[in-house]
């Protein structure tokens, strides 16, 4: 089966005032359909870069890059965020969650970009609750919910629209032990139950653990063969 | 639309600072249908429909000037005049000069040419058999609390009394009302007749303070008012005929350039209301930037956030615009339900179209740069907290 | 449940009361309480450290320039527009005011109110002028002016609608009551000719008053011959002599009424009784003071009443505007007042300190509003009707009372604005804000 995600030659340059720096270099990388992807690294190793460019967030400078068989590395602005809103579901580590809306509004948002009547929106964002666990609390707002909460409502949110991408940046980095559990049980269910292809960025290696595969980044390539243990010793920032 | 659940929770995102800006808002537009109120009632006053058909004769030489009586018969002879009355300034006083209204001497057939002030057939009888009969407007009959029947002494400061004194008694016998709310201010003025005032007067017999005529084509009051005056003239009461319109805007242009003293005060208003909610709008998005890129991450366009941060921005004006004009034209009701004297005018519908317009004009004024900014955010930069 | 409303109460009276005391206050009494203030500030262990807390705020306003602005161009608004109004209403009192003297007195018929609407017949003007308090000239001659008033209608410069202009008819002794008047340009009219000399004022804004110009009155040509300067509302005007008037307005021997010269003002209560007393005269007997002031009463009130309305509606957004801006400035410094409170600084240096900042703003924005009015309306031409339904044209006047009354509102408003966020600053949990380090 063709892999999900496929990259090559991926390069990434930004341009701070005079000074270029150079994020990403030439990266090779295949995501086959149905993959948990952890991508770790040290801070400045790029890993964010990447992530934001295979959900979409950004263009490259150089390669290829290629989603379900669309080259969207070729897409202008207008046409990735079209894009996104069918394809892609992002879970961050901080700001997901609109504060002034609840829950089933928050989960609902990507709903508005279709041509969903209101009831049906609803009754979707139902759904995608119950699948996290929350639907108990959908009136709630995220003020009035824990971090670990605030984070299964974006994961409802990411899947409301049933994109086959997940792309989750530290997803547990600002939440303790059990809530973290929590977030990566339900990642690893929509994985292995829903068949979401998930690529996650993290520092924890107990995170990675969910994974099905992890890759290392360090200053913009991916490392071969660099055993789990060694880089999570390295990886300690 | 479907997005009006988003905008509406963005705008109440801060209750505090939105309510502040709110009631900044408000007491802006407030002041706007305040002020356009009382300019209206300036600018307006002889522009009904009724008025449109309506001339007003005065002497040339300046309006204090009395005409002779006898033009009557000869102005209604003219070809195009409907109808001819007359009316004398008296300048009575009530009691106390502060207790200013307009009342005036009339010819008998004066409220048929003013058919816009509505008296009861049985009233106009009464007025007409009555010598010493007064009709009122009901808003001043209100005033003063008035009831048919009532005998109402007014103080002369022109027009003293053959044996000398300056009361005159009046016998009100009916109250007439106006139903145009654009005419409203009409209601305060109080009639009596002239045959009486004619009589009884020391000095001036015989004279007329203004004819009014009504041509029965508009579109030919020119030519009418032209021939008017040409009954006159090489005369030693040579007179000048205007339409209405014309005569009371040359009169409140003598009384003060009301548009400009309007204008300029909301133009300072305006200003510092500019600054004001575009200061709010600008924070506002300012602290939103994330969430912006939270939106973008999911789909939203640039041009839909643009969209949502403008709509942002016409709610807040609109919200805090249309509760300040509807507060402006109940005070503006009051006032006048309680008699007050200043001259105002309800708030129409020409004042809440030009009201809204500027809601929304300073809305998308104050809007575009939040919005640009909003539009233009780099979600990577934005997320990462740059 | 009690204390919150007892506080609230005595909040809402902390805001009323120094916002009352400065309405009332006259300005110095207020300059003396900010000397009083800085020295508190300079010497006492409270007031140094409300100071440097001060010096802190103010440090940071260039980045908030923007919200400051709001503050200070909200307050300069209301300033503006109060003054600009106010002067307009002072402009047109100042005029009629000097245009009376106590010692003239102007006989008018009994009930008439003004002018135009009085006619006193020749017999009448005679008793008049001879009462013993009336002063004589050098010459033994009874300093009276019978006098004559009319409205002609002309253009006014620059438009087509007619405007009433007023014509005076004088006595050949209207110069002994007017010492101030002097021509400025041209010469005085000739008695019994048609000549009309024209206040400056009235030259400026109506058409066909240059010297030489002639007009149409009552159908009969009249010549401008000179210009007037009297420094008051008869600067409107237009005069001549008034036998002339009275014959081009065909009326008779009578005029509209009578203005003495007394020997004394002392002298009015005598002068008056003695008219009353006589049965056959129907007059009233007011000082060209009195009769003038009187005049300017109804229209100040009304503006002036106008000026405040609008002045307080405006107030109350810029009372808003600046309770948001000083909100979000203590939101800013949360960091900067948690320090402070934690090192020892109690509340009342960091009440006073938000106070006093925002209270500069509003001096600030006060003085730019007061600047303003005082560059574009000091002087500024206008003219409305007077009580002779014929054109005053007076000047707007922006008077240091007027400045200072300005600036006590920009106080005040300033005040409202700080208090609440000032003591919501002193107020804010110490570790809340040092958790935002």
């Amino acid at each position: 089966m063709s892999p999900l995600v496929e990259i090559r030659n991926l390069s990434k340059v930004y341009t701070r005032g005079r000074q270029k720096i150079e994020v990403l270099h030439h990266v090779n990388l295949d995501i086959a359909r149905g993959d948990f992807l952890a991508l770790m690294g040290p801070s400045g190793s790029g890993k964010t870069t990447l992530l934001n460019l295979i959900g979409g967030l950004d263009s490259p400078t150089e390669g290829t890059l290629s989603v379900g068989g669309e080259r969207i590395d070729r897409l202008g602005q207008s046409a990735l965020a079209r894009w996104r809103a069918s394809n892609v579901g992002f879970v961050f580590q901080f700001y997901n969650l609109l504060p002034m809306l609840s829950a089933t509004k928050n989960v609902e948002l990507p709903l508005l970009l279709t041509k969903l009547p209101a009831a049906k929106r609803r009754s979707h964002a139902g759904v995608a609750l119950e699948l996290v666990g929350l639907a108990d609390r959908a009136a709630h707002k995220p003020g009035e919910l824990s971090g670990g909460q605030q984070q299964r409502v974006a994961i409802a949110r990411a899947i409301v629209s049933d994109p086959t991408l997940l792309v989750c940046d530290e997803p547990t980095g600002d939440l303790d032990r059990q809530s973290a559990v929590e977030v990566l049980t339900l990642l690893q269910r929509l994985n292995r139950d829903h068949g979401k292809t998930v690529v996650m960025v993290t520092h924890d290696p107990k995170a990675a653990e969910y994974a099905t595969h992890t890759l290392h980044l360090d200053k913009g390539t991916l490392v071969e063969g660099v055993v789990a243990a060694e880089a999570a010793a390295q990886a300690g920032s | 639309m479907k997005y009006f659940n988003l905008i509406w929770a963005a705008l109440f995102r801060r209750k505090t600072r939105t309510l502040f800006t709110l009631l900044s808002v408000m007491a802006a537009f407030l002041l706007f249908g305040l002020l356009n109120s009382v300019r209206e009632a300036f600018t307006s006053a002889g522009h009904s429909i009724e008025g449109a058909s309506r001339m007003l004769t005065i002497s040339k030489v300046s309006f204090t000037m009395e005409l002779p009586q006898s033009l009557d018969m000869r102005i209604q002879s003219v070809p195009g005049v409907a109808a001819v009355t007359y009316a004398n300034w008296f300048g009575g006083i009530y009691q106390d000069p502060k207790n200013f209204f307009a009342n005036e001497a009339v010819a008998a057939n004066f409220f048929d040419v003013y058919s816009d002030l509505e008296l009861p057939p049985a009233e106009r009888r009464a007025f007409v058999a009555t010598r010493t009969g007064a009709v009122v407007g009901a808003s001043l009959a209100r005033r003063f609390h008035w009831k048919i029947g009532d005998k109402i002494p007014l103080q002369a400061t022109i027009f003293p009394q053959k044996d000398g004194s300056n009361t005159w008694t009046f016998d009100l016998v009916g109250i007439y009302h106006v139903t145009n709310s654009r005419e409203k201010q009409q209601e305060d003025a109080f009639f009596f007749n002239w045959k009486y005032f004619d009589e009884a007067r020391q000095f001036g017999n015989g004279k007329v303070g203004w004819y009014i005529e009504k041509v029965a084509q508009p579109k030919d009051a020119d030519r009418v008012a032209q021939a008017i005056d040409a009954l006159s003239a090489n005369s030693d009461h040579e007179t000048k005929t205007q339409s209405e319109a014309a005569f009371q805007a040359a009169f409140a242009s003598q009384l003060a350039d009301i548009g400009l003293i309007v204008g300029s005060i909301m133009g300072a208003v305006f200003f510092t209301l500019v600054l004001l909610t575009g200061n709010t709008m600008a924070q506002a998005v300012r602290e939103r930037i994330p969430e912006l890129a939270i939106l973008k991450t999911i789909g939203f366009s640039n041009r839909s956030i643009l969209v949502l941060v403008l709509a942002e921005s016409v709610l807040l004006l609109a919200l805090g615009g249309a509760i300040g004009l509807g507060l402006a034209d109940l005070a503006v009701s009051v006032i006048r339900a309680q008699g007050i004297p200043i001259p105002m005018l309800p708030v129409g519908l020409a004042i809440w179209l030009e009201g809204f317009g500027l809601m929304a004009f300073i809305g998308l004024l104050v809007g575009v740069l939040p919005a640009r900014r909003g539009m233009r955010l780099r979600i990577v930069d934005a997320l990462a907290g740059r | 449940m009690l204390r919150k409303i007892g506080t609230t109460l005595a909040i809402i009276a902390a805001a009323i009361l120094p916002v009352i005391a400065l309405v009332w206050l006259p300005a110095w009494a207020i300059l003396v309480a900010i000397a009083v203030l800085g020295v508190w500030l300079a010497l006492t262990r409270t007031g140094r450290q409300a100071w440097s807390a001060t010096a802190v705020g103010i440090a940071t306003i260039p980045q908030r320039l923007g919200s400051s602005s709001v503050v200070i161009v909200g307050i300069a608004g209301v300033v503006g527009v109060l003054i600009a109004l106010l002067a307009m209403a002072e402009g047109f009192r100042a005029t009629l005011h000097e245009t009376g003297s106590d010692d003239t007195v102007i006989v008018l018929r009994a009930g008439s109110q003004a002018e135009i609407n009085s006619v006193v017949d020749s017999d009448t003007i005679h008793v008049v002028a001879e009462q013993p308090q009336v002063m004589r000239d050098a010459g033994g001659k009874q300093i009276a002016s019978p006098e004559i008033v009319v409205d002609a209608s002309i253009p006014k410069k620059g438009s087509t609608l007619d405007a009433n202009v007023e014509i005076r008819g004088v006595g050949e002794q209207v110069w002994e009551l007017h010492p101030r008047l002097r021509i400025i340009a041209g010469r005085r009219f000739s008695p019994g000719l048609r000549e009309l000399i024209v206040g400056n004022k009235a030259a400026r804004e109506f058409a066909h008053t240059s010297i030489g110009s002639k007009l149409q009155l009552n159908g009969e040509p009249w010549t401008v011959v000179g210009e007037f300067d009297s420094g008051d509302a008869h600067d409107s005007e237009l005069w001549a002599d008034t036998n002339v008037v009275a014959t081009t307005y065909h009326r008779g021997s009578s005029t509209s009424s009578v203005t003495v010269r007394l020997t004394s003002p002392q002298a009015f209560d005598a002068f008056k009784a003695a008219i009353k007393s006589n049965p056959q005269l129907k007059l009233d007997v007011q000082t060209t003071r009195t009769y003038y002031n009187a005049q300017s009463e109804g229209l100040t009130q009304v503006i002036r009443l106008l000026g405040t309305t609008v002045a307080v509606i405006m107030a109350i957004g810029a009372v808003f505007g600046a309770l948001n801006t000083m909100y979000a400035a203590i939101a800013t410094r949360t960091r900067e007042i948690a320090t402070l409170r934690a090192i020892g600084f109690r509340g009342v240096p960091v009440v006073v300190s938000v106070l006093i900042e925002t209270l500069l703003l509003a001096i600030l924005g006060g003085a730019v509003g007061a600047g303003i009015a005082w560059a574009l309306f000091d002087n500024y031409t206008a003219s409305t009707l007077g009580a002779n339904f014929s054109q005053v044209v007076f000047e707007f006047r922006v008077t240091p009372a007027l400045l200072a009354a300005g600036l006590k509102w920009a106080l005040a408003i300033g005040f409202l604005g700080g208090l609440f966020p000032a003591l919501r600053a002193a107020r804010m949990p110490v570790t809340d804000g040092l958790r935002e380090l």
